[in-house]
């Protein structure tokens, strides 16, 4: 698969003024995304998502580093053309309806009237506003505003979606109705880039992810190879034994539910303990393997304890 | 030609503020109560309708230009309304030239409304055309094209409040700046007549575009002066749209 965003040591450092230090937010970060993939951007607050993305998109000028959308630089405006972006918190014109609003956007696209008319209706509905084109922006709720934010990105029909924290604003039917445009995008061929502190929704959906920590990236992957090597221990339940032999078998135990729950710690022999069980008249109801989640993998890169 | 939905934009931007429309009624309602005072006044009635009926359509075009101008970058900035913009496939100086024609459309329309009704009420109240009104406006359609820029110019990196201050000011010294030649003799040193002669340079002078004496009292206007004023507005709204240009190209939006 072809490379259709590669970023390669990008710097940017914010200038200070008389009151303010000059502030490096990115200190070379190097990443590239494959066609059709859903990458994920992770990090916590003021690591550097936005800055990045918003160097992407030709908001920022970088210091140093370079960008390709599509083999073309990011600061040739025709790179533009290949990605569609939905900013972080977006607020649009307020006097403006919903068609109004997409009907401008689709003008700066060049677009023709008979193609901005026709997938906008597609767009409203596949984002849940049809029927409320002729509402005007003012009266739209948060997480109603990034809906049609994510209907003015897709309107040229790019092939990567460019979108800043989006889950943001969004309840949980929301949430999982852009998980659904994603995947459906996805199967489209379409290639989406997308910023997150939510890790549940970035586990959930994203093929690759880079964890971004103070201006660098601390890790990055398939989301599959970064989570597979990292089982942890196993969590054995059983019953009918008793507690005394139980406690002879493994010291850590709790009882929930009529059950026993054994979670091992690393080095120990889950086969043994499994027999020992068994042997002393004790049933296995299941045993887990309990793998690292992405959570632990970005506290740990955080340098916290879960 | 996506920059021509900037233009668009921007006039219905505009047009949908209260703003406008609160300035364009108080013009037109001025224009109107020059009725009145012409009624009130001794002495010849249609030059004051036509000296308080011009002046309330400059005064309030002015106001138009200034306070639709100071937001015009700003504000886009401000809500980051400029992120979905800037990012699709149109150029910085597309975006800054589509606010500069979207204005100066929006203060046109105003300016041909409010001329439109003047000079139907005065040949209503007069019984008779003056076609000299027209070159009137279109000399004040040309300052206020300048003004425009000059607030673009500082909506560009400032904020409102004191881009209104600074465009006012610069507005009130353009009036005044034909003064200098009167009084430069009194510079002294060199230095200083250079250095003042550089600022009187850099600002406008927008005594160019008086002619409402003329128009009032009916003396013809030299066609020189209308050539000088159309040459002087190119020249100087270009100087202003590069420099803006220049500032706009290198701003960063976090």
């Amino acid at each position: 698969m072809s490379k259709v965003l590669e970023v390669i040591d990008l710097k940017k450092t914010y200038r200070s003024n008389f009151l303010i230090k000059s502030f490096p937010a990115l200190t070379g970060i190097s990443f590239s995304v494959e066609q059709g993939d859903i990458y994920g951007f992770l990090g916590p607050n003021g690591a550097g998502k936005t800055t990045t993305i918003k160097c992407i998109t030709g908001l920022i000028k970088p210091n140093a580093g370079s960008i390709r959308i599509n083999g073309e630089s990011y600061d040739q405006v025709s790179s533009r053309r290949h990605f569609g972006y939905l900013p972080e918190s977006p607020y649009f014109y307020d006097y403006l309806t919903a068609s109004e609003f997409l009907f401008f956007n689709g003008r700066l696209l060049n677009m023709s009237m008979s193609q901005i008319t026709e997938r906008s209706r597609e767009l409203l509905k596949l984002v849940g506003l049809a029927g409320k084109d002729s509402i005007p922006l003012r009266k739209f709720s948060k997480g109603m505003l990034q809906r049609v934010g994510l209907a003015q990105s897709m309107l040229q029909d790019p092939g990567i979606l460019i979108l800043d924290e989006p889950f943001s604003g969004l309840d949980p039917v929301g949430r999982k109705e852009l998980r659904d445009i994603i995947f459906a995008e996805k199967e489209r061929g379409k290639t989406i880039f997308f910023s997150s502190h939510i890790l549940q929704d970035v586990e959930m959906i994203a093929d690759e992810v880079a964890i971004i920590v103070k201006g660098s990236i601390a890790r990055q992957g398939k989301l599959s190879e970064l989570l597979s090597h990292t089982i942890e221990n196993h969590e054995i339940v059983v019953t009918e034994i008793s507690e005394k032999m139980l406690a002879e078998i493994h010291s850590g135990f709790i009882f929930k539910d009529g059950h026993y729950l054994l979670r091992l710690g690393l080095g120990e022999n889950t086969n043994e303990i499994v027999e020992s069980v068994i042997h002393n008249g004790g049933r296995i109801v299941s045993v887990t393997p309990i793998k690292k989640t992405l959570e632990d993998i970005f506290l740990q890169e955080l340098g916290e304890e879960k | 030609m996506n920059w021509k939905a900037i233009v668009l934009n921007t006039l219905k931007e505009a047009i949908r503020n209260k703003i406008f429309y609160l300035l364009f009624f108080f013009g037109l309602f001025f224009v109107f109560s020059s009725r009145i005072i012409g009624l009130l006044t001794i002495g010849d009635q249609t030059k004051v309708i036509k000296d308080v009926g011009l002046a309330s359509i400059n005064f309030f075009c002015v106001l138009i230009a200034i306070f639709t101008g100071i937001n015009l970058v700003h504000k886009e900035i401000d809500k980051k309304t400029i992120y979905t913009i800037l990012s699709k496939p149109i150029s910085r100086d597309q975006f800054i030239l589509g606010k500069f024609l979207g204005l100066l459309l929006t203060v046109g329309i105003a300016l041909a409304s409010m001329a439109t009704i003047f000079i139907l009420f005065l040949v209503l109240t007069t019984g008779k055309f003056e076609a000299s009104l027209l070159l009137y406006f279109l000399m004040l359609f040309m300052e206020l094209a300048i003004l425009i820029s000059i607030s673009l110019l500082f909506s560009s990196f400032s904020t409102p409040i004191l881009s209104s201050i600074f465009t006012i000011t610069i507005y009130l010294i353009g009036q005044i700046t034909w003064t200098y030649n009167h009084f430069k003799y009194l510079l002294k040193t060199p230095l200083t007549r250079v250095l003042t002669d550089v600022v009187y340079y850099l600002l406008p002078n927008l005594h160019k575009y008086n002619v409402k004496n003329e128009i009032v009292l009916g003396t013809p206007v030299a066609i020189g002066q209308l050539l000088v004023a159309v040459g002087y507005s190119v020249l100087y709204i270009g100087c202003i749209l590069f420099a803006t240009l220049m500032i706009f190209r290198k701003r960063e939006f976090q």
